[in-house]
């Protein structure tokens, strides 16, 4: 049997990368991906919880964490097919009107 | 060491390799398929742990229905390699140590929470016994996720489509 920690680890892990490519990448797309990533993370830890108290709640979030990161990520990829079509860039430093 | 640990620390090695090199890769559909590595080696880290309908879910719906549409989208966008900038080396010196200095906390106060928590004894956990608890207990929130589908497939629709067609 696995120790719960090493789950925990594993999510924590998974997480912080999530971050450091949220804060790396340029491109829209992949810090969209890591956004994915990090709720992945996230989930890992809600089903290690899950068994480790014998509790199906965990597992039940998980669903329901899923379900929310598909419409996110519908609402979200047509948002960066807008900002695409009406900048031509993908890159975010490019996305700067505020800016000036 | 058991299979269990053998099994696990190969599943964890495949997840943290392919975020590692989803950080790495440089163009946005090498990072989308090692973005599948990560779920797919997920999906078995749940099977590991008795969390069958989780498993299947995740590679029904994350491998393949919302990977699909972001390789979809990057084919569609023609998203191309990503160039370098003086940001993207700022963020390398303040974004690696901001997610090493995370990384060390988290796993602190993990080592510190779980070494005192009890280990109950887990019990195999069955589908069926998950969907009575989601059809009786979470029904409401299941049957407000329809609508929150609905409304996200409106959005996508209305944000996506071209404004000269109207």
């Amino acid at each position: 049997m696995v120790p719960t920690s090493y789950y925990l680890v594993l999510s924590a892990v998974l997480f912080g990368l999530g971050v450091v490519a949220f804060v790396f990448k340029r491109n829209i797309i992949t810090i969209f991906m890591s956004i994915e990533l990090m709720l992945n993370a996230v989930n890992l830890a809600f089903v290690a919880f899950s068994r480790a108290l014998g509790q199906l709640q965990g597992q039940v979030f998980v669903f329901f964490v899923i379900v929310v990161a598909a419409a996110e990520a519908a609402v979200g990829l047509a948002i960066i097919i807008v900002i695409a079509r009406n900048r031509g860039t993908l890159d975010v430093e490019r996305v700067d009107s505020l800016k000036h | 060491m058991t299979p269990q640990i053998a099994v696990f620390l190969v599943l964890a090695a495949m997840a943290v390799a392919g975020a590692v090199n989803l950080i790495l890769q440089r163009h946005p559909i090498h990072s989308a398929l090692s973005l599948i590595v990560v779920m797919v080696a997920l999906a078995g880290l749940y099977l590991l742990q008795g969390a069958e309908f989780i498993a299947a879910v995740q590679i029904i719906v994350y491998g393949g229905a919302i990977m699909v549409l972001f390789v979809f989208v990057i084919m569609l966008l023609n998203a191309g390699e990503e160039e370098r900038t003086n940001l993207s080396r700022m963020a390398r010196y303040v974004g690696v140590p901001l997610g090493v200095v995370f990384l060390l906390e988290v796993a602190y106060w993990i080592g510190r929470a779980t070494s005192h928590m009890a280990q109950s004894s887990p019990q195999a956990v069955s589908t069926r016994e998950l969907s009575t608890l989601l059809f009786r207990e979470y029904v409401f929130p299941f049957e407000l996720t329809s609508f929150l589908i609905l409304i996200a497939i409106l959005g996508a629709l209305v944000l996506a489509r071209r404004e000269d067609s109207d």
